[in-house]
């Protein structure tokens, strides 16, 4: 049965709940049924900001979550989490105990949280969850999807959210590293959490602030921003709340589906010449024919626009 | 015999206390006319996580697994006709152990005694509450300082009270290993020591009187000969400690003293009466050895694993103590183990093995060793393999998975089924108490308790004045830790489970309901998914993390939130997590109250979801539960996790097979 549009738009509990049911089916006699309905829900309702938040394990990304809902209930703004759990892969079980550190209210209408395992995807992200942030973002006013990611993983919440907020902890001297040699690309918001262990936390702001003013930002793009936040203080997320905002704006302007392609564009060059060099840049035709052949292909996705490049390579 | 000089027996204690401060001061007087020689007093869960027995948290808890004391006057009533001068109290109590001792001091205030006489414990222990039994309220860092304030208040105020009860027991009942039971233990009172230490509040030659203070209430388990070692070691390595790390020289402040709960986790709920020779066997191991000897020993009941124990099964369990202590020579002979070299090789690799846990975990931090899941982690795991060793009938348990058939037990036919009832009226009567004692008090003074109570949580006085003071104005158990909540916030420790490895189907059985998992999935078409709940404020976590982890070893997808869920939270979960069954566990009795309060928020959700119970769930009440919609209701006796699991597939096929 097809879960009502009109219900999941009027952000019903159970109507989402249903419609997150249906659209996870893997039976492959559902698929038609299922890509009818989302773009069905795609025609027919509004869609939230999507809100990526990712970082290394440990670095307190659920209280943050937490912490961030409350903000955004203080301002009437309704919250779905799409939380994603690493998965075990034999069996194929999962333990998703996410939900157990994000703090709300049970009887707010206005927040609703679904667990996902990860699955045997790349990236940290779950097959269904693509799907599942759709249904979201037509039910309430902002969807956070948050994952686990360090590295080159976070390219597939890259592709998902509209907004992607990386979280580090201070102290986290190799995530840094990563940061400022480039081979993770410069999240939209830089969260600094657990920021009330102050001296480490001044150190990696002015350690961040430092790599970030470094990298040449064009004319119009969005700066990144480096928020401070301590879920145990309660400090931080009234700024943070800010710059979600701020960024959801800009992309309004900007046009969100031209921005998340350039990011993927961006990204596919520099890992190709981390992996190619500069030398197989150059046997490739180029950066500028690169660039070029990016933006006149149909890939959209960080992983095809660099399956692209890479073909370049190997036809060259 | 005439000449033979006796030791001193142990202190003897009933842990106990059930339904109302006046039925529990009945029962304790009874059993110290029975010859029991000290009280240890069970609260109940409301009073033990900070609720007073009309908040909506506390129903169907108030007054089940012990006393429910609420105030001054409840306090007044649980020691009515008791010398509390000269008795010793033990009181099983943590996250609100500053405010239970204030009670008993304001008490003995009002009734003239001075404080300095009261002898006993506060068991105070937070950190084995965030490791296994659950009834922390505050984040570690206010809970560390709480205890260190009971420390520094006591020592100087009631000299002869041990503030802090450093609790090995709950680790071995959440798994541990002799070796982990040993080295957490020992990481927790460094911690504690260290806090102390740190306020410096403490000078150096009183430290030796803080040292001497701290005890230790010990598990011991059927494999006696590993437990009695176990204690051996545990004497040898606190008095290193305190002789190397602390600096310690008074040769009495160095003994490790320590109270024993036999183990309450091997006792079986099938052949019960088999309980009995495992509680004398499990007794033997803290007593046989002088130079470890215990000083306070309390025995489980029987039929514990059943239910409540009645006075019948409490006075069984005092008479093992007697008939040890006064029949049997085992006063009269010093350490009959010394120069063994058995037991000397086995205390030594005991040693050694704890001490490399030690520095593993002092190099973590032990506060972040516990914040980051390690310790809990390592627990759950080793209570897996338990389990696993159990059901593979590698490990045996007669009368569970060897040597099952049995005559028709006399002990439970009885019209009370071998167990205590509650009386369900004890709640209804607790509250009416309740407000007709806020009724009778000066609002004016209780808000002013509360307010200095708030700033010195704050500002960082010690909190024992301020709570002996608020006793006094007739502020109540739930006010107290409101008013603390508001300054430190609440706490969810980890639950252990999230980061648990995933362990390949070894056996036949396993590798069966893995299948059954993978095919009713596709037929769902989507994996099987199982929220675990615990509603209810009862910790006890241990048998819902088992079913967690093992759930997702055979391949579903498992929803597990930790402990203290109140209905409508789970039933919130359950729907937005789409799940296709509800598991839930409880262990307090509360049973009846709160499974029906599930299925009914679920029916008013729009939602069928099948739920299934596991618990200590007497056979009557399980029937009410079936008949109030639960699928299955799971007890000890189904020990097989493999079993459970095929069976939790078996409903979610025919619920699904029912609905089209």
């Amino acid at each position: 049965m097809e879960p009502s549009i009109e219900r999941i738009r009027a952000g019903e509990k159970g109507a989402v709940a249903q419609a997150l049911n249906f659209v996870e089916d893997i039976r492959p006699a559902m698929r038609a049924d299922i890509e009818r309905f989302l773009a069905r829900l795609e025609e027919s309702a509004r869609r939230a900001q999507v809100v990526g938040i990712t970082g290394p394990p440990g670095v307190g990304k659920s209280s943050l979550t937490s912490a961030l809902i409350r903000e955004l209930r203080q301002r009437g703004v309704s919250v779905g989490v799409v939380a994603v759990d690493p998965s075990s892969k034999r069996s194929g079980g999962a333990l998703l105990g996410d939900r157990a550190r994000i703090r709300y209210d049970v009887s707010d209408q206005g927040v609703f949280i679904r667990s996902m395992a990860a699955g045997e995807q790349l990236g940290g992200l779950a097959r269904a969850s693509q799907a599942a942030v759709q249904v979201m973002a037509a039910a309430f006013d902002l969807v956070i999807v948050e994952t686990v990611g360090v590295g080159q993983s976070e390219t597939d919440i890259e592709d998902i959210a509209d907004t992607v907020l990386f979280v580090v902890q201070p102290g986290s001297g190799d995530t840094l590293q990563f940061l400022k040699a480039g081979v993770m690309e410069i999240p939209d918001i830089l969260v600094i959490n657990k920021a009330d262990q102050e001296k480490l936390a001044r150190r990696a702001y002015l350690d961040l602030k430092g790599s970030l003013t470094y990298k040449e930002v064009a004319e119009g793009d969005w700066h990144p921003v480096i928020v401070r936040t301590s879920a145990v203080q309660g400090t931080g997320f009234d700024e943070l709340a800010d710059a979600i905002g701020a960024h959801g704006q800009w992309l309004e302007k900007r046009g969100r589906a031209a921005h998340r392609r350039l990011k993927a564009q961006r990204w596919a060059l520099a890992t190709f010449t981390r992996l190619a060099g500069e030398l197989g840049i150059e046997e490739a035709g180029g950066r500028k024919r690169l660039l070029r052949l990016l933006e006149e292909s149909e890939a959209a996705t960080h992983r095809q626009c660099l399956g692209l490049l890479l073909d370049q390579r190997s036809a060259g | 015999m005439a000449d033979v000089k006796r030791d001193k027996p142990w202190v003897m204690r009933t842990y106990s206390g059930h339904s109302s401060a006046q039925k529990s001061n009945e029962l304790y007087r009874m059993n110290l006319a029975k010859g029991q020689t000290g009280l240890s007093v069970a609260f109940d869960l409301p009073t033990q996580t900070g609720y007073d027995a009309d908040d909506p948290r506390a129903q169907g808890e108030v007054g089940k697994v012990g006393v429910p004391v609420g105030h001054i006057d409840d306090m007044a009533t649980l020691f009515d006709q008791i010398p509390i001068e000269q008795m010793n109290t033990s009181m099983t109590i943590n996250a609100t152990a500053a405010w239970l001792l204030s009670l008993y001091v304001a008490l003995a205030e009002k009734r003239g005694v001075d404080p300095k006489l009261l002898q006993g414990t506060t068991q105070n222990d937070i950190f084995k509450e965030y490791l296994s039994r659950g009834t922390y309220i505050f984040p570690p860092q206010p809970s560390v300082r709480l205890i260190t304030d009971m420390i520094t208040y006591t020592v100087d105020n009631i000299p002869k009270w041990n503030p802090t009860n450093i609790c090995s027991y709950h680790l071995q009942e959440a798994g541990a290993t002799p070796v982990q039971e040993l080295a957490y233990a020992l990481c927790n009172a460094i911690a504690i020591l260290d806090a102390v230490k740190a306020t410096g509040k403490v000078s150096d030659e009183k430290f030796d009187k803080v040292f001497g203070r701290i005890s230790f209430f010990v598990n011991a388990g059927i494999r006696f000969i590993e437990e009695m070692t176990k204690m051996r070691a545990f004497t040898q390595m606190w008095q290193k400690l305190g002789r190397d790390r602390y600096g310690v020289t008074n040769e009495k402040s160095l003994w490790f003293r320590y109270g024993v709960q036999v183990n309450s986790l091997g006792l079986t709920e099938s052949q019960p009466e088999n309980n009995i020779p495992r509680i004398v066997l499990e007794m033997l191991a803290v007593v046989l050895s002088k130079d470890a000897r215990a000083r306070a020993v309390q025995l489980p009941a029987w039929n514990e694993a059943l239910g409540l124990p009645r006075p019948w099964d409490q006075q069984w369990a005092l008479r093992i103590q007697q008939i040890m202590a006064f029949e049997t020579d085992l006063l009269e002979y010093n350490d009959i183990f010394n120069g063994s070299p058995v037991i000397e090789e086995k205390v030594r690799s005991l040693i050694e093995g704890a001490q490399a846990e030690i520095d593993k975990v002092l190099d973590m931090g032990v506060v972040d060793a516990i914040e980051t899941g390690y310790i809990k982690e390592r627990l759950v795991d080793a209570n897996r393999q338990r389990l696993q060793r159990i059901e593979a009938g590698e490990q045996v348990v007669v009368g569970v998975n060897k040597y099952l058939e049995s005559e028709p037990s006399p002990l439970l036919s009885g019209q009370d089924s071998g167990i205590l009832k509650v009386d369900p009226q004890a709640e209804r009567e607790q509250i009416e108490r309740l407000r007709a004692f806020r009724a009778k008090r000066s609002q004016t003074e209780v808000d002013a308790a509360l307010q200095r109570l708030r700033d010195a949580a704050r500002g960082g006085d010690n909190i024992m004045p301020v709570s002996i003071a608020a006793a006094h104005a007739g502020v109540t158990t739930g006010e107290w830790a409101n008013a603390l909540r508001e300054v430190f916030g609440e706490y969810r420790a980890p639950t252990g489970v999230a980061r648990q490895v995933l362990h390949a189907a070894e056996t036949e059985a396993a590798q069966k309901v893995q299948g059954e998992v993978e095919e009713l999935s596709q037929q769902l078409g989507r994996k099987l998914k199982i929220l675990v709940g615990k509603p209810g404020l009862d910790g006890h976590s241990n048998g819902a993390e088992q079913i967690a982890v093992k759930a997702r070893d055979v391949g579903m997808e498992v929803v597990y939130e930790g402990i203290r869920l109140t209905p409508e939270q789970i039933v919130n979960s359950a729907q937005e997590e789409g799940v296709h069954v509800i598991g839930l566990s409880i262990l307090s009795g509360s049973h009846d109250t709160l499974v029906p309060q599930v299925v009914e928020k679920l029916k008013a959700a729009g939602m069928n979801t099948p739920v299934v119970v596991g618990g200590i769930i007497p056979p009557e009440d399980a029937e009410a539960l079936r008949k109030a919609g639960v699928a299955r209701v799971y007890t000890p006796k189904d020990y097989e996790l493999n079993t459970i699991m095929s069976d939790i597939v078996k409903v979610v096929r025919e619920f699904n097979s029912a609905v089209g």
